[in-house]
């Protein structure tokens, strides 16, 4: 089995995010870059599926040169081969990505199934995976939080409004993933002296125009407020209890 | 022209989601201004036809035409069937009203999905969770729309004739037109080939037992400072008194003290309740994007300067571990009190 597992660097933000003063771009100066979360666990999603039916894992992102550190990061948690697909510094939109990649797949597979996150957590598209399968003739399903390989196919299920959807599709397949579909892995210290020293192979992509275009980032304007401190330890016990009570929570 | 939006219906047939209503008053935005209509697509009605409380909802959301799709055999929830019935809907089905200027759906699971198929059929640009549309210059439209899961909103230029939206959650509240449209329904058959169907939805039925998280009036939250797994018993227990259920942020699960299904968060479950008592957590990006429709936010928490007490209403400064057994013995003891 042969899988291919798409990721994306992203900046890593904490308890506050702030902008570059052209309102461009994330400020990253005092933070760094990471993984998207529903794509580090479509990484060891495929890792898990190699473990116990064989094949290879290949993680690809496009991004500048320094997303290279995400694919060794990638390399770590047990896939295989890594392919940068180098950009600019400039953002690409889902179109364009979508067509980057699924070039790359044409060019470097095939493969048998192409795990993607569902929506990446910065740009939020929810549409690269779609399109991807889209320009390789490929079934595709979305949002996907359990997944088991069947003889010729793959069974992928999620929750939507309190009810289980069950998808089968044949292989190759697009499958996207969320968060909480497995719980990844730490990188063993062999894993990162492996993924240290393992060549990423790297492709130009063709650019195209996008035609969802940015223009400007800002943080939306929200209620600017202070708690209101009810009181230190189980001394502000009887303050919260008649907060619960005006808000009508109590049984 | 005319503004289409998918429009989903409860499984018992009758009810029109949250959800669409929403998207349903964002389509009446974009319509409004330009003296278009509002069609509604309904690809889910069982046998095909509407019952009269959906038609009352749907004409009260002041929408002209309810398109609804006889699939037959195919009936279910299949995306790329959707986004064929739609794109045909969008083209030559309207030709009554003229094709559409935008297709519009509800920022979920099946409208993102349904309209990322739509794009890629037929070469178009596509918008997740936008906040705001209007026609621009030269037939672009301008947007906002969120990144980072609402942390942050994006202003973009989108091309595309039709414009394809999807709408955030909480951009538009649910509410009905100011004058309710005069329905007509109109049946139709999409033409779909084989393989739109490959993709189908078996549906479970619905999980019964505890309150789910995303509909919970009140939810009891732990993070990094409950300490471990073993320290969730007096959180839980006070969920219970409360009628509530627990909630977690993004540390607790990927310690795996608690399962993923319990995190509240961008990547987790988006809550919205009357009261989150958020106990514990210090109140990163990731974990506001899942809380910030709640009411009103309560914070137990032994640091005062927690990034979290900036998003609150209230707060206690000290430690979980010492303040939840209490409330739970207070609210016990108003509960059943000793005579």
């Amino acid at each position: 089995m042969d899988v291919l597992a798409c990721v994306k660097r992203v900046p890593m933000v904490g308890g506050r995010i702030t902008l570059t003063e052209d309102g461009q771009e994330v400020d990253t100066r005092m933070s760094g870059f990471t993984v998207s979360p529903h794509e580090e666990c479509a990484v060891e999603e495929a890792v898990q599926i190699t473990e116990r039916e064989g094949g290879t894992v290949t993680v690809l992102t496009l991004g500048p040169p320094e997303a290279e550190a995400q694919l060794r990061d990638m390399l770590a948690l047990g896939a295989g081969r890594a392919i940068l697909l180098e950009t600019g510094p400039e953002e690409w939109g889902p179109q364009s990505t979508a067509a980057a990649i699924a070039a790359a797949a044409r060019a470097t597979g095939p493969y048998d199934l192409l795990l993607f996150g569902n929506e990446a957590a910065d740009t939020g598209g929810y549409q690269v995976p779609v399109r991807v399968a889209h320009e390789l003739g490929l079934p595709c399903v979305t949002g996907i939080k359990t997944l088991e390989v069947t003889g010729d196919g793959v069974v992928a299920a999620r929750e939507y409004r309190g009810r289980q959807e069950r998808f089968g599709l044949p292989r190759p397949a697009v499958i996207s993933v969320k968060e909480g579909i497995n719980l990844p892995r730490y990188p063993s210290l062999p894993g990162r002296l492996r993924a240290k020293r393992a060549t990423v192979e790297r492709l130009v992509p063709d650019a195209r125009p996008d035609g969802l275009r940015k223009t400007m980032l800002t943080v939306p304007a929200r209620e600017n407020r202070r708690a209101e401190i009810l009181g230190t330890g189980p001394e502000a016990v009887p303050a919260l209890v008649a907060l619960l009570d005006e808000l009508g929570v109590l049984p | 022209m005319t503004v289409l939006c998918l429009t989903e219906l409860e499984p018992d047939g009758g009810t029109v989601t949250d959800a669409s209503l929403r998207a349903l008053a964002f389509s009446r935005s974009l319509a409004g201004p330009a003296g278009e209509d509002v069609a509604a697509a309904v690809l889910d009605a069982p046998d095909a036809a509407l019952a009269g409380e959906a038609r009352a909802a749907l004409a009260a959301a002041g929408v002209r035409t309810a398109h609804v799709a006889d699939l037959g055999e195919a009936a279910g929830y299949a995306p790329l069937a959707w986004a064929r019935a739609l794109a045909e809907l969008a083209t030559t089905a309207l030709a009554t009203t003229g094709p559409a200027s935008a297709v519009v759906a509800a920022g979920t699971d099946h409208g993102q999905e349904v309209l990322a198929h739509l794009g890629a059929i037929t070469g178009l640009p596509m918008a997740a969770n936008c906040l705001t549309a209007a026609r621009g210059d030269g037939g672009q439209w301008q947007l906002t729309r969120q990144r980072w899961a609402g942390s942050l909103t994006e202003e973009a230029v989108l091309d595309g004739d039709p414009a394809l939206l999807t709408v955030a959650t909480d951009a538009v509240a649910p509410a009905p037109a100011e004058t309710p449209a005069e329905l007509a329904v109109a049946p139709f058959r999409p033409s779909l080939a084989d393989g739109d169907l490959t993709v189908r939805a078996t549906v479970s039925a619905e999980r019964g037992g505890g309150v789910s998280l995303a509909t919970a009036r009140v939810v009891v939250g732990g993070g990094r400072g409950v300490g471990g797994p073993d320290g969730f018993g007096p959180l839980e227990e006070l969920a219970g008194l409360l009628g509530g259920a627990l909630g977690v942020s993004r540390v607790v699960t990927s310690q795996g003290w608690r399962p993923h299904r319990q995190q509240v968060g961008q990547t987790g479950t988006r809550i919205t309740p009357e009261l989150y008592l958020a106990c514990g957590i210090s109140g990163a990006i990731q974990h506001m994007a899942g809380c910030l429709s709640a009411r009103t936010i309560v914070v137990v928490n032994t640091d005062p300067d927690a990034p979290i007490l900036a998003h609150a209403q209230y707060a206690v400064i000290g430690d979980l571990g010492q303040v939840i057994p209490a409330l739970v013995e207070a609210v016990r003891a108003r509960q059943n009190p000793v005579r």
